[in-house]
């Protein structure tokens, strides 16, 4: 299993754009990929469970991955978290 | 049998097609238990293929219509069709309770929609929307009805409607729609305005359209007296094909009139320019010979996306449309939100009373760094053409002060900084509420212009709201109370050697015409498609007949006899 911890920089949060842009990502890999944030982990593939979230800019986060290509699956992810969403 | 309706002529012109209904099939479904349950997740499997294929066609066309913003909505729609939570969900109800496709997925939806719409964010609310959108899709097709969606329609059609969403008419394709027809609305309400951007006929306000016309029943729409008719007899599609061909006859007389000034029989000039929503609109203001942009409303840039327009990308949209207009005067009117016109992640509260709450000026002078970005963005486009900014909604001099000592700081920052910025940038405000139009004379002293914006100014004066059907004989806007009010403003403003124009629906109106000529009014802004038209009735009638019939009218009793005393006058 992978993971890594992020804070949310983008005023946002995210919603709407960013949200899908790492559910589209999640999707491309075979993995299991989860979003956890406030003791709540939702299914990263789901554009639905992401929202539910409700992160805000300032949030911490944390992403896993665990399946064949996790490793594949958290970097894809980082790229997306680090286009201007978050750190 | 024929049947005529009479409605609200919201956008002239003649249309004869097939009517197109756009109306929302019957999704009801009831709980059943089945026993082929492979049977159904089949027919789920299949009404999910089928929902994804049409909205990736919408996606696919709003992409090219209508650029890449418009089309994320559609990006968010498919992705919750391939959701794993929504559809496993489903999947496993039919599974598990051995219940009906239709069953399932209008649970599950209602599940997902009702945890959005219980959270306390606006922006959340409002995905709620789309989930409930994207349901219905499915949802038809589980129950093998035909959802309508105007994004597919091919052929020439009449679009019928109880009314018509910024959403619907932002896929109306005017190559196939030849003109539409509602049950509600008025000749400011949305649609409307939309109509006559699109140069499209229509008729709002039937009442019945949609209970008499069915699909691809034979429709004319008559936007030049309001009237639709229903399945015409033969006589009467001759008729109105005759009507039809006199209407592009005259069109081609006012074509004649597009480079020419706007002047009276004695040589009185005013000036005719055209209200804009974005630079998109400029052809059919080039096209209709308009002397200037009167209005151009700035909220179009705010509206249908996530979050704020950046100061760039405002800058963009500006400096495009003073650059196209080439010397001529742009008034861009800042930010009016609020109202009617909501922005979800701006995440206002909900009022009892929006058009007398907080909205466009007021809420610029609270949110101070959404409105200075604007500024910034104005004052920067302001070097690349002849750009006058517009406050909406002043009420006090004190807002008008305010507003101006923001600008003027930006436009100092700016200077500092090096950038270039117009140093004749006249700075005025819509008059629309009473208060303002009482004290013009005070306001004249230190606003460049005034920009008397009726549809306001009417509801307000009158204390009736423009989207209540019931109180709508009250919008009047030849009443007499109206034209002194207009009378104060135009006489303040050229008192101080100010100059007063119009941009609300009243300007472009043939009878209003006349009385706001008669009055003095130096610049008339209205929908594109009826600057030539006023232009040429201007034409036919001398600045001082005007003003013997204005003064006339302002001493009358009644906003009928004022109409009929014009139309006698006139119309003959």
């Amino acid at each position: 299993m992978a993971e890594k911890n992020f804070k949310i920089t983008a005023e946002t949060g995210i919603h709407a754009r960013p949200a899908t842009q790492l559910v589209n990502k999640a999707g491309q890999y075979e993995s299991e990929v989860t979003l956890e944030h406030n003791g709540k982990s939702v299914n990263l593939k789901s554009i639905m469970g992401v929202m539910s979230l409700g992160v805000g800019q300032g949030a911490e986060v944390t992403i896993k991955a665990e399946g064949p290509d996790a490793d594949e699956a958290l970097a894809g992810l980082e790229g997306v978290m680090k286009e201007g969403l978050a750190e | 049998m024929s049947k005529t309706l009479t409605g609200i002529g919201a956008s002239s012109g003649i249309a004869i097609a097939k009517a197109f209904l756009l109306e929302t099939p019957d999704l009801s479904v009831e709980k059943t238990t089945v026993d082929d349950v492979s049977y159904e997740l089949e027919k789920f499997d299949q009404a999910l293929e089928k929902a994804k294929g049409e909205l990736e066609k919408i996606k696919e066309k709003t992409l090219n219509d209508l650029g890449e913003e418009h089309a994320e909505i559609f990006s968010a729609h498919l992705l919750v069709l391939s959701d794993p939570e929504f559809v496993d969900a489903i999947r496993g109800k039919v599974n598990n309770e051995n219940v009906n496709a239709g069953f399932a997925v209008k649970e599950v939806s209602d599940m997902f929609v009702s945890m959005f719409e219980n959270m306390d964010n606006e922006y959340m609310k409002e995905r709620a929307a789309d989930i409930r959108d994207v349901s219905k899709r499915v949802l038809a097709h589980v129950l093998g009805k035909k959802l309508v969606s105007l994004a597919e329609i091919d052929e020439e059609v009449v679009v019928i409607a109880d009314d018509l969403t910024p959403s619907d008419t932002a896929q109306l394709n005017g190559e196939f729609v030849k003109g539409f027809a509602t049950d509600i609305g008025g000749r400011t309400s949305h649609s409307a305005i939309m109509a006559r951007s699109m140069e499209i006929p229509a008729v709002v306000g039937t009442k019945e359209i949609t209970s008499s016309a069915d699909f691809d029943t034979m429709v004319i729409v008559d936007g030049i007296d309001g009237t639709v008719i229903v399945d015409p007899t033969d006589d009467e599609v001759a008729e109105y094909k005759k009507k039809q061909g006199d209407f592009a006859e005259k069109k081609k007389e006012w074509a004649k009139l597009v480079n020419d000034p706007t002047e009276s029989k004695d040589g009185h000039h005013v000036e005719l320019a055209a209200n804009i929503g974005t630079p998109n609109d400029l052809e059919g203001v080039i096209n209709n010979g308009a002397e200037g942009i009167g209005l151009y409303r700035t909220e179009f840039l705010y509206m249908g996306r996530d979050e704020l327009p950046t100061e760039e990308e405002q800058y963009e949209a500006y400096k495009k449309v003073v650059e196209d207009m080439d010397g001529k005067p742009v008034v861009i009117r800042t930010l009016d939100i609020g109202g009617d016109k909501e922005l979800p992640y701006l995440d206002l509260p909900k009022e009892m009373n929006p058009f007398l709450g907080f909205r466009a000026i007021r809420l610029c002078l609270e949110k101070d760094d959404m409105f200075r970005t604007q500024l910034r963005a104005l004052l920067r486009a302001s070097a690349f053409g002849n750009l006058k900014i517009m406050f909406p909604m002043i009420a006090t001099l004190d807002e008008f002060r305010q507003a101006k000592a923001i600008l003027l700081e930006e436009k100092e920052k700016l200077v500092s900084e090096g950038t270039d910025v117009s140093d004749g940038i006249e700075i005025g405000i819509m008059v629309e509420i009473p208060s303002t139009a009482v004290m013009a004379d005070t306001f004249a002293k230190e606003v460049d212009f005034f920009s008397i914006g009726t549809n306001d100014l009417i509801q307000y004066t009158m204390a009736a709201d423009r989207m209540n059907e019931q109180v709508s004989y009250l919008y009047q806007p030849y009443n007499p109370a109206i034209l002194r009010l207009v009378k104060m403003v135009i006489d303040a403003a050229h008192k101080e050697g100010k100059w007063a124009g119009m941009c609300g629906e009243m300007a472009g109106d043939e009878v209003a015409i006349p009385l706001l000529l008669g009055l003095g009014l130096d610049e008339f802004s209205m929908s594109a498609t009826s600057v030539l038209p006023a232009r040429s009735q201007i034409s036919k009638m001398t600045k001082k007949e005007a003003e013997e019939v204005a003064e006339k009218a302002l001493a009358m009793e009644t906003a009928e006899d004022v109409k009929s005393f014009v139309e006698k006058t006139f119309f003959k």
